[in-house]
C-alpha cells in the first residue's frame, strides 16, 4: 500500500537521472516523513540510487517510481549519511546493494532504532513496518565507470561525521546529501561547522551543472551552497556574540530571527534546535578564556 | 518594618501552615505529583503560588540531557530570601538543586536532565518562613536521567575532572558571572555507573566571604554551567566546592 507513493514528486534532472524532491517541511503525519531528497542514475549497467527516504512505505514507493523509469537492476544504493529521513526506506531495496561510509554504518547500528522510534512519534502510521537496516556494503571514495556514467563518490564531513556525496562526472549532476540545503533551514544535530564549511568549499570547486541538495528544489547553480554557508556563518556568529555577552541558553533561544531568514521554511525551529546542539561548546570556549586554575 | 511587628506576622503566617490551611491550587493544573512535592520539599511554612517567581524553560526540550532552566526571583528579592529549592515533579530524582543567593541577586540559570515531560518548580523560602512557588512545564521525549554521561566515553576525562572555567560579564543583560565545571554528574540510574555529582559550590569575594551557595543534585547536567546575576557588584574571585566522592572543586577568577 504505497500510501504516500502517489504524492512522490520525481523530477528528471539530466540524461538517465532523476530526483525525488521531498517537502520542505518538518516530519508530520500528513507528509508521511517525505521531507528529504533522493536520486537515481540509470547508468546502462544498473541503477545507482542515492538515499531511500524515511519509511518502508516511502522506500517502496520510491523503488516503484524508479521501476517506472528504468528496467535496469538496482546495483548500488548509497546512504548519504545517518539521518533517518534519508535512510529508513532501506528495507525496500535489495540488501546486497546497500552501501555507505564506515562511520555511517556504525551510527546507523547505534542510533537506527532510536531514530525509528522518534519518527514513529512524529509521523505515526506512515512508519508502519519500518525498521532500520544497516548497509553491509562499505562505500569508498573514488571514481568508477558504470555503464555510460563516470560516478565519483566523495567522503566528506561536517553535516555529520561522514557525508557521502555522489558526483556524476558524465552529466555534471551533484548529489550533495545534507551538506547543502536550499529553501529550508539546515539541521545541525551532528554538525561540525568548521568541517561543514570546508566541505562546502570542496563542493563549490566541482564543475557541476545541476545540484540535488539534501532538502529543497533541484538547482542549476551554487545558490544552495551559498545559502547553507550564510546560515552556518550566521548561526555561529550569533552564538559567539551571545556567549561573549554572557547570555544563557534560554536568552539565546529568545533572540529574534533576523529579517533575512523570516521567510525561510523551518528557520525558527531549526534555530532553536541549533541552540541546543551548538551553543554549549561555543560558550565553553568563551568561558575558558576567563579563568586561571 | 518594626522588628516586633514582623515577628508577630511571621508567627501568624507560620500558624497558617499547610497542615491546617487548604493546599493552594497548582496553577499548572497538574495535580498528579504536586501534593507529594509540597509535602516533601515545601512543608515547613505557609505556601503560595506566586507569578513573580519566574521559571523559564523552553516549551519543548530538544535535548533531554540539557534542558535550560532559569529561576528568577528578583521580583520578590525585597521580601528577604533565605534559599531557593528547585525540583522536577516527574524526574526519578526529584530535587534538582538548592541556591542561597547570600548577597547576589536571586537569579540562577543552569541545565538539567529530564526523564519525561515534567513541571519544574522553584520554591523561594523567605526569611519569614513562607514559601513562594513558581512553576513551568517542559515537554520532552525524555530519557535524560538514565543515559550515561557523554564524557565517560572520552579517554582521560578523569584528568580534567572539576576543571572550572569562569568569566564575569557586564553587558545589556547586566553584571553576570557564568562558570562551567567539567564533571560527569552521573545520576546513578544508568546501568553500572554509581551516582557521582558535584553537591556543593561556594562563590566567594576577595575577603573569603560567601556571596552565593549552590547545592546541585544528580539531575543537573553533565559539565554544568551556571549563570548568576551579581547585582551590580562584580565581586566573585573564587569558586570552591566538592563532589559526593570528596573531590575538590577550585577555580579563581582573573
Ligand atoms: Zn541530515
Amino acid at each position: 500500500m504505497p500510501a504516500f507513493g502517489a504524492g512522490l514528486e520525481v523530477q528528471a534532472v539530466a540524461a538517465d537521472t532523476w530526483a525525488l524532491v521531498g517537502h520542505t517541511e518538518d516530519l508530520t503525519p500528513s507528509n508521511g516523513g517525505n521531507i528529504a531528497n533522493a536520486g537515481f542514475v540509470a547508468t546502462g549497467a544498473g541503477v545507482v540510487v542515492i538515499d531511500t527516504s524515511a519509511s518502508k512505505a516511502l522506500g517502496e514507493a520510491w523503488l516503484a517510481a524508479i521501476r517506472d523509469r528504468s528496467t535496469e537492476p538496482v546495483v548500488r544504493v548509497y546512504n548519504t549519511h545517518l539521518h533517518p529521513d534519508h535512510i529508513l526506506g532501506n528495507m525496500a531495496f535489495p540488501r546486497e546493494a546497500l552501501a555507505t561510509l564506515p562511520a555511517t554504518r556504525q551510527s546507523i547500528r547505534e542510533l537506527g532504532e532510536a531514530f525509528n522510534d522518534n519518527l514513529y512519534r512524529m509521523v505515526g502510521g506512515g512508519m508502519k513496518g519500518t525498521e532500520a537496516v544497516v548497509p553491509d556494503g562499505v562505500a569508498e571514495a573514488g571514481t568508477t565507470l558504470l555503464g555510460h556514467h563516470r560516478i565519483r563518490v566523495m567522503a566528506l564531513r561536517g553535516h555529520s561525521a561522514a557525508d557521502l556525496v555522489v558526483f556524476d562526472e558524465t552529466t555534471g549532476v551533484l548529489f550533495t546529501g545534507d551538506l547543502v540545503f536550499f529553501d529550508r533551514a539546515p539541521t545541525t544535530p551532528h554538525a561540525n561547522l568548521a568541517e561543514w564549511r570546508r566541505s562546502l568549499d570542496l563542493l563549490a570547486a566541482l564543475p557541476f551543472k545541476r545540484m540535488v541538495p539534501g532538502h529543497g528544489p533541484v538547482l542549476d547553480d551554487a545558490r544552495g551552497i551559498a545559502m547553507t554557508r550564510r546560515w552556518l556563518d550566521w548561526i555561529e556568529q550569533t552564538f559567539v556574540d551571545a556567549a561573549r555577552q554572557g547570555l544563557d541558553m534560554n536568552d539565546v533561544l529568545a533572540l529574534p530571527l533576523p529579517p533575512e531568514w523570516a521567510s525561510l521554511p523551518l528557520a525558527a525551529s531549526e534555530y532553536r534546535r541549533s541552540v541546543a546542539h551548538l551553543y554549549p561548546a561555543i560558550e565553553r570556549r568563551v568561558l575558558s578564556a576567563g579563568v586561571s586554575p | 518594618m518594626n522588628p516586633t511587628l514582623s515577628a508577630v506576622i511571621s508567627l501568624l503566617l507560620a500558624l497558617l501552615s499547610p497542615a491546617c490551611a487548604a493546599a493552594p491550587t497548582d496553577p499548572l493544573g497538574d495535580r498528579g505529583r504536586w501534593p507529594d512535592m509540597q509535602r516533601q520539599f515545601y512543608a515547613d511554612g505557609p505556601i503560595s503560588f506566586d507569578a513573580r517567581v519566574r521559571v523559564e524553560v523552553p516549551a519543548n526540550a530538544e535535548d533531554a540531557m540539557n534542558v535550560p532552566v532559569a529561576v528568577d526571583a528578583r521580583a520578590v528579592a525585597s521580601e528577604g530570601i533565605e534559599r531557593i529549592v528547585v525540583v522536577a515533579d516527574y524526574n526519578p530524582i526529584l530535587k534538582v538543586l538548592e541556591f542561597e543567593p547570600v548577597t547576589v541577586a536571586p537569579y540562577l540559570a543552569f541545565r538539567i536532565k529530564v526523564q519525561q515531560s515534567t513541571p519544574i518548580r522553584a520554591g523561594v523560602k523567605l526569611k519569614d518562613g513562607r514559601w513562594l512557588i513558581g512553576s513551568a512545564v517542559v515537554a520532552s521525549q525524555g530519557g535524560g536521567c538514565t543515559a550515561p554521561s557523554n564524557g565517560r566515553g572520552t579517554p582521560g576525562w578523569e584528568r580534567t575532572l572539576n576543571t572550572v572555567s569562569a568569566r564575569q560579564f557586564s553587558s545589556a543583560v547586566g553584571d553576570r558571572l557564568r562558570f562551567s565545571i567539567l564533571h560527569p554528574m552521573d545520576t546513578g540510574l544508568a546501568n553500572g555507573i554509581p551516582a557521582f555529582f558535584i553537591d556543593e559550590l561556594n562563590l566567594r569575594d576577595a575577603g573569603g566571604n560567601t556571596v552565593a551557595r549552590i547545592r546541585p543534585a544528580e539531575p543537573v547536567s553533565e559539565n554544568p554551567v551556571f549563570t548568576l546575576d551579581l547585582a551590580g557588584a562584580l565581586t566573585v574571585v573564587q569558586i570552591d566546592g566538592r563532589d559526593n566522592n570528596g573531590n575538590k572543586v577550585l577555580g579563581t577568577l582573573r
